[in-house]
């Protein structure tokens, strides 16, 4: 019964706020006459207009498969030259200010300098989307490295692990936290790009869509766009949070373990 | 957990002399590998590697840098940047602050805000471009809307965690010593929480900069953002980086400012003490 109770109690406080919120933009635009503002009804019976026709693989396909080779890229890449960075002291001094500097350019300045190279297609898009990504990934992988408990470290070497087998399941295995961290910081780096890279220069993607709305005064379909990022935006998260609770479900337990039996 | 302290404390102490005696020599290196990095910039245009029109070689670079020192407009962007970032970042902070200490001490108001904030916090603040420059056009506004939507979840989210993690034996010990809401506020929520705010404030300044230039690139509001584009399709290829330069020496600036507010404010909390004794 009270078992019950607490999950009705915690579903209504999951939905009651969103509910109240979504009633009042509702209510409160019901007969709104003002341009930016269209009534809520309205935008959203123009969604799958707008969105669930042609508009699905031509524009919101494209640029998910550029998120999502971009990100890959820059987890292959900030992973390995992370571990290298990080196992290597000296490497690591030698890096460390360039990469210091070079994290610290706001990455939508290099869309226009991508431009250059790699003109305003794909290329230039995955590119902007790896150079953003790349760095939180690359330095929390680093420490995550460094940080390697030396004693497991030793244990390693005291029973010969060596190799392949102390690269996955030493290094990277102890560094998976941070790494995963830099992935979530990375990711909505990420999507920021790729609606900017559009913004800035396309001939199609979400981001060229929204902006190609509001340069028409098509207000009521930029609204739905604006929608459709915040939703996309949303469930990019939650997939996030699902593949870190999968890869690391050992830590939580260990975590837990350790403050319980700290007490 | 003593046995681990009592374990790592005479490792990390053989570490931190192993760190002194090589600091010199990581300095040097550091050095050396910036210096790499920029005769890098200078050859690969050289030898051809790169077409000089897309990368000019650093020296270029530095002639163009050298120029922007002595352009006014070039200062009224950097102002402009710069007051966009300041003022969204502490709208951002004064928000995220009040906002989190309510919900955070008010448990059905967490309870409930906990999903809203959930779905909120990852919205792209990109999003808001087109109504922003619907709205707002090429104004400061603009740049302020998209700065303090990004920056303010930075804020709220830590906010949140720090009053969380209250002692509850502290909060029983004020309450016992008859300190009422407000002084159990400020002398036991307050010092508990500053250390997740001020990083909070560091990762929002860090964003709010990203944001303030992209308003101004995409949207072209002015300022340092909307000078690289110009920079870029004028063709003014050497002044476009010595632009993208400015804005990374910028993010240096910045993340060296937080950390230093960070040590002033904290001087008094256990993990610096630490750092400082080691």
């Amino acid at each position: 019964m009270s078992v019950l109770r607490r999950i009705t109690r915690s579903t209504v406080a999951a939905l009651a706020v969103p509910a109240v919120l979504l009633a009042l933009w509702w209510v409160l635009t019901a007969d709104s006459e003002s341009y930016y503002l269209p009534p809520l009804s309205q935008i959203l019976s123009t969604f799958d207009d707008v969105w669930l026709s042609d508009r699905l693989a031509a524009d919101v396909l494209p640029s998910l498969l550029r998120l999502l080779g971009g990100f890959l890229v820059a987890v292959l890449l900030g992973v390995g030259l992370g571990v290298l960075i990080g196992s290597l002291r000296r490497l690591r001094a030698f890096c460390e200010p360039v990469l210091e500097f070079l994290r610290a350019i706001p990455p939508p300045v290099l869309v226009p300098v991508l431009m250059l190279f790699a003109g305003i297609g794909d290329t230039m898009k995955v590119l902007v989307i790896v150079s953003g990504c790349l760095w939180p990934i690359l330095l929390n992988t680093v420490e995550g490295v460094r940080a390697v408990d030396e004693v497991l470290v030793e244990t390693c070497r005291c029973y010969g692990v060596r190799g392949r087998a102390r690269l996955w399941h030493l290094v990277i295995r102890s560094a998976s936290p941070q790494i995963v961290t830099g992935m979530r910081q990375g990711l909505s780096v990420g999507i920021i790009l790729m609606v900017i890279s559009e913004m800035f220069a396309a001939s199609n993607g979400l981001g060229f869509t929204i902006i190609q709305f509001q340069r028409t005064f098509a207000v009521t379909e930029m609204w739905t766009g604006i929608l459709l990022l915040g939703v996309l935006g949303f469930l990019l998260a939650l997939l996030m949070r699902l593949f870190e609770r999968r890869v690391l479900n050992w830590y939580f337990g260990l975590r837990q373990a350790q403050r319980g039996g700290s007490r | 957990m003593t046995s681990t302290t009592t374990l790592a404390a005479p490792a990390r102490k053989s570490r931190a002399g192993a760190a002194g005696r090589l600091r010199g020599g990581n300095a040097l290196l550091g050095v050396a590998g910036f210096a790499t990095f920029l005769a890098l910039l200078e050859l690969v245009p050289r030898v051809g590697l790169v077409s000089p029109e897309y990368l000019p070689p650093v020296s270029r670079i530095g002639v163009a840098l050298a120029d922007l020192a002595g352009d006014p407009a070039f200062w009224t962007a950097l102002g402009d940047t710069v007051r966009g970032w300041a003022l969204g970042l502490a709208i951002a902070v004064a928000l995220g602050v009040v906002v989190g200490f309510v919900i955070g001490t008010v448990p059905v108001l967490r309870e409930f805000s906990a999903s809203t904030i959930e779905f909120l916090r990852p919205i792209p603040s990109v999003a808001l471009i087109p109504l922003a420059v619907l709205v707002f056009g090429t104004d400061l506004r603009s740049v302020l809307l998209l700065v303090v939507y990004a920056a303010f979840w930075q804020v709220l989210v830590q906010v949140l965690y720090g009053v969380q993690d209250v002692d509850p034996v502290a909060q029983d010990t004020a309450r016992t010593f008859g300190l009422n809401r407000w002084g159990r506020m400020r002398y036991v929520t307050w010092p508990t929480a500053l250390p997740y705010v001020l990083t909070g404030v560091r990762l929002a300044a860090a964003v709010a900069l990203i944001l303030a230039v992209t308003a101004e690139l995409v949207i072209g509001a002015p300022g340092l953002g909307n000078e690289i584009g110009t920079a870029q399709s004028g063709g003014a290829v050497a002044r476009m980086y010595a632009l993208v330069i400015v804005t990374g020496l910028l993010g240096v600036a910045v993340n060296v400012l937080a950390r230093r507010l960070e040590r002033w404010l904290l001087s008094w909390h256990p993990s610096l003490r630490r750092e400082v004794a080691a």
